[in-house]
């Protein structure tokens, strides 16, 4: 099916092809023989041509915006995020008027002052009053946007230490991810990856055996967050460089061997709230609508269908690993502090898991 | 300064006798070099090319059975079902080859060698040797990058940044092992080749103009290639000190970039070292790449702009000015590739306050080129639609780049397709613009025959289309939370209504690749087939169109031409043609502008 289609393309843009070479043939005059330079003719085309293109370009923005706009992550689920998410509607905006107006000047120009022998080009070099104003405007603009950012960036990487905040270290190798939690006693154990061949393969994440504040660790493959209270990440990988990225929250932080990094963030939303928000329900039917589709026709090739879709918070890695990169992913769960509390009186400690 | 006697020159005459091998092979002559790094890059270009539509192909149909890949890939795609490793091996490659050696040797090495030596009226390179060496190492790390694609286990499979440990340890990936040492050997004669290029481009610049051509008359073209060698010599050296490192963690157990690894069940004896510290090399080279690969695409598009426009180009010394900020900016910005490594944060605002200052110097120069045009008389000959487009498409991708150079957006943004969509069309497609108004506006002078025009307007057209038709969605794909170098997102569910985008993309894509192949068709059969070319067929003001078309040693019979005025005087007025080339003396009481 896919052969045909693609044949079938290549033959119509062959013929487009074609097709064009044969305008732009036909559109010359008769007695004027092909030197490979422009003529007025040429000019009159292809300067017309480029006021077509920019109402293209239009086009496709508006098209694209209008299509596509619902594919954009959802509004943020952590306090930081929300931050970053004004800065970057302003930063947009910005652009976006940038972009409508310079594009239109460059091709509206290419359209206006198309050549002919009869037009004159106007000798103008220079102008020191314009090359200012598009000095200082830009600049001006600029430091607007670098003191908003900066501020936006100290605010989000600034992590300060205090005991409500909840410590979470999380583990990656490939190609899946651990998270480990400090027990009752709120410190991680140490750990290093010399210590992952102990107990039989069971010590996960490499706890040092030798520290008590390992011993009541929990090491799980899901990650359940507790909703409004700080979460600090320690970030490790065991082999190659992994990258901890959860958009939803609009966090990311490298996983790196032989370092530890941290990043922090207020998770605000819980899952259940998220999939009651509206634009949440929207995408997930419009994706269970996809994924009903496709599981006809699995269906009638005899294989299994699809699962409906719910929406899950996630985790995904965001740093090339290795063949199974495009599938390393964690759940992860925000829930209310009781909830947090349930499930993780459930886990086992480490202690118990080593036995 | 520039006042070299030009007449000792002369005895460089055209009687010696040239055999089959010093006139094609091993050739001294710029002008022929600067055809074999043109058809090298190109080639180069198709390998390059023809990898990102294979790979189009799994991400809008994945995992899907395709007759060529079965041809192509052979053992790596059974049943054509594209294999993972594969995946990876061909996007790292298609960086690779289009970044360094279509972008790099294809564009600099090209037009530096024929229009350094042509525009600045010089009978050759400083060094003639020099010069054919750099080329035939750039060949001899074509032929190696090549030659990694048949290695047992695949090409090197880490990402054109080949960031360690997943480049340093075989046991990471398959492509980690010899396919990696092919790799890093390949880069390794690559970054000398450049390294001997670029220093004699200075030094010819620097020392080898004609009468008159003072650094204010210089052409822009100049001006670029010129810088352009300098962040070479400052940057390219920094690689392959990172290319000999890691080549020594992965041979010889040292541990500069490698600590406490576990990998397949064995604790590794690696400790100390730190990948940060490659990250910090690489991309102390990877920045200013871009800028390699982006200010002779911008040289270029000055000049075929100023010429095809018929108005000298607006501002400029406010554009030999921003060339030279750029170059500054672009050694000290490194650090925005690197927001999310865990670098200090603070470290992270000044690479943000960096790198945001470069949009003023870009806005300048797209600013300028858009008054160029303003009250212009267009020629709208093919080099002049990819100049514009070049224009068009700078402004789109470095917008963007407004967003990810802000440390606080780059944390969501980082490694998404949003990155991708920004590079490609500041750098990729720029570039690619650049090296085609080049060609189609040299053409003339290369191979002294001209291209034909109207091939050259249906592959500019379809091109554009194609290229925003890539790249434009593919920003929404990115703000959706989509990481780059994934294989499929059919894991995530969440990802499935973004199949829909990526079939959009991959048929403008093979639109776009497609039309490359009337590229191809018309370059060729102009080469052998095409209209004789007149002495100064864009009627132009650079010296390059003053020597003869049949080309000779010495490049002018006789003596070199001096030069009286800088090159854009088109439309001056008070003349009666609209170009003034650069050895017209001026007239009684004719005033020069830049002086």
């Amino acid at each position: 099916m896919t052969i045909i289609l693609s044949l079938i393309s290549l033959i119509l843009i062959s013929v487009a092809v074609w097709q064009l070479t044969k305008i732009f043939e036909l559109s010359k005059p008769v007695q004027s023989e092909s030197t490979g330079v422009a003529n007025d003719n040429d000019n009159d085309i292809n300067g017309k041509l480029m006021f077509l293109f920019l109402i293209f370009l239009y086009a496709l923005t508006i098209f694209s915006f209008f299509k596509w706009g619902d594919v954009i992550l959802p509004e943020s689920a952590s306090v930081e995020g929300e931050k970053t998410d004004t800065l970057l509607w302003f930063s947009f905006s910005v652009i976006f008027v940038v972009q409508t107006i310079t594009q239109a000047f460059l091709y509206y120009f290419a359209f206006k002052y198309r050549g002919n022998k009869k037009r004159k080009a106007f000798f103008f070099p220079d102008s020191n009053l314009l090359e200012g104003v598009w000095t200082v405007i830009p600049a001006i603009a600029l430091a607007g946007i670098i003191l908003y950012g900066l501020m936006t960036w100290t605010e989000i990487m600034t992590i300060e230490e205090n005991d409500e905040a909840l410590v979470v270290e999380i583990y990656a190798q490939q190609f899946n991810w651990k998270a480990r939690y400090s027990g009752d006693d709120g410190v991680l154990g140490d750990a290093n990856v010399r210590f992952l061949r102990e107990f039989g393969g069971k010590n996960l994440v490499g706890i040092d055996p030798t520290d008590p504040n390992g011993e009541d660790d929990v090491v799980v493959q899901e990650l359940h967050l507790p909703v409004d209270r700080q979460v600090v990440f320690r970030i490790r990988s065991q082999d190659v460089l992994h990258s901890m990225f959860m958009p939803h929250f609009r966090a990311q932080m490298n996983a790196v061997p032989g370092m530890i990094n941290q990043f922090s963030f207020t998770p605000n939303v819980t899952t259940r709230e998220m999939r009651l928000k509206k634009e949440v329900v929207d995408k997930v039917k419009k994706i269970n609508n996809i994924r009903f589709k496709k599981s006809q026709e699995l269906a009638a090739k005899g294989e299994f269908p699809l699962d409906p879709y719910e929406f899950d918070f996630l985790l995904l890695c965001n740093k090339v690993c290795g063949a199974s990169h495009y599938n390393m992913q964690m759940k992860i769960v925000v829930e209310t502090q009781e909830e947090f509390e349930d499930w993780f009186d459930e886990q086992v400690t480490f202690k118990e898991f080593i036995k | 300064m520039s006042k070299i006697e030009t007449s000792h020159d002369d005895h460089h005459d055209h009687h010696h006798k040239e055999t089959f091998i010093t006139k094609w092979i091993f050739s001294l002559d710029h002008k022929m070099i600067s055809k074999q790094y043109l058809i090298t890059g190109l080639i180069m270009g198709i390998v390059g090319i023809a990898m990102s539509l294979l790979f189009r192909l799994q991400l809008a149909w994945p995992e899907q059975s395709f007759g060529i890949f079965d041809v192509l890939l052979g053992k790596w795609a059974t049943d054509g079902v594209m294999d993972p490793n594969v995946y990876l091996a061909l996007v790292t490659i298609h960086g690779t080859i289009m970044v360094f050696f279509v972008l790099t040797a294809g564009l600099s090495g090209t037009f530096s060698n024929i229009l350094i030596p042509l525009q600045i009226g010089a009978r050759d390179m400083a060094s003639g040797l020099l010069n054919m060496f750099s080329y035939w190492l750039f060949f001899i790390s074509s032929a190696l990058m090549i030659a990694s694609l048949f290695v047992e286990a695949g090409p090197a499979a880490a990402g054109w940044t080949i960031y360690p440990p997943l480049s340093a340890l075989p046991q990471a990936q398959p492509g980690s092992g010899a396919g990696m040492t092919l790799w890093l050997l390949s880069m390794a004669v690559f970054i000398v080749s450049g390294l001997l290029a670029a220093l004699n481009y200075i030094v010819t610049v620097v020392n080898l103009r004609t009468k008159g051509m003072t650094f204010t008359r210089l052409p822009l073209t100049i001006w670029a290639f010129l810088v352009t060698a300098m962040i070479v010599v400052v940057s390219f050296p920094v690689l392959l000190s990172a290319a000999l490192l890691l080549i020594m963690d992965r041979s010889f157990g040292t541990s500069f970039f490698l600590s406490d690894i576990f990998i397949q069940g064995e604790v590794l004896h690696y400790q100390g070292g730190s990948p940060v510290l490659f990250e910090h090399l690489f991309w102390f080279l990877g920045h200013p790449e871009v800028y390699i690969v982006l200010l002779p695409a911008l040289g270029i598009a000055s000049e075929v702009i100023a010429t095809n426009a018929r108005k000298p180009i607006f501002g400029y010394r406010a554009m030999v000015f921003s060339i030279l900020a750029i170059a500054f900016l672009s050694t000290i910005v490194w650090g925005h590739h690197m927001f999310v490594t865990g670098m200090n944060p603070f470290l992270g605002s000044v690479f943000t306050f960096t790198t945001l200052l470069i949009a003023i110097p870009s806005a300048v120069k797209a600013f300028n080129y858009i008054t160029t045009l303003w009250k212009g008389n267009i020629q709208f000959n093919p080099a002049m639609l990819f100049a514009i487009g070049l224009v068009s498409t700078f402004i789109s991708g470095g917008l963007t780049g407004i967003i990810l150079g802000n440390s606080a957006l780059d944390i969501n943004l980082h490694d998404t397709y949003f990155v991708v969509a920004h590079f490609h069309l500041v750098m990729g497609i720029s570039a690619l613009y650049g090296l085609f108004a080049g060609v189609y506006h040299w053409f003339p002078k290369m191979f002294r025959r001209m291209m034909n025009k109207n091939l050259g307007y249906v592959h500019f057209w379809i091109t554009a289309i194609g290229a925003y038709g890539v790249f434009f969605p593919m920003h929404f794909i990115g703000m959706a939370g989509l990481p780059r170098r994934y294989y499929t997102n059919t894991n995530f569910p969440y990802f499935d209504d973004l199949a829909n985008i990526n079939v959009v993309i991959t048929m403008f894509a093979l639109i776009a690749g497609a039309a490359q192949l009337i590229f191809l068709y018309n370059f060729i059969s102009s080469m052998f087939y095409g209209k004789k070319t007149e002495q100064n067929p864009w009627r132009s003001n650079t010296l390059e169109w003053t020597a003869p078309i049949k080309h000779i040693h010495g490049n002018w019979p006789g003596k070199i031409p001096h030069v009286h005025r800088w090159p854009y005087d088109y439309s001056k007025p008070g003349s009666k043609e609209d170009f003034i080339p650069q050895n017209i003396p001026l007239k009684k009481g004719e005033k020069e502008l830049q002086h």
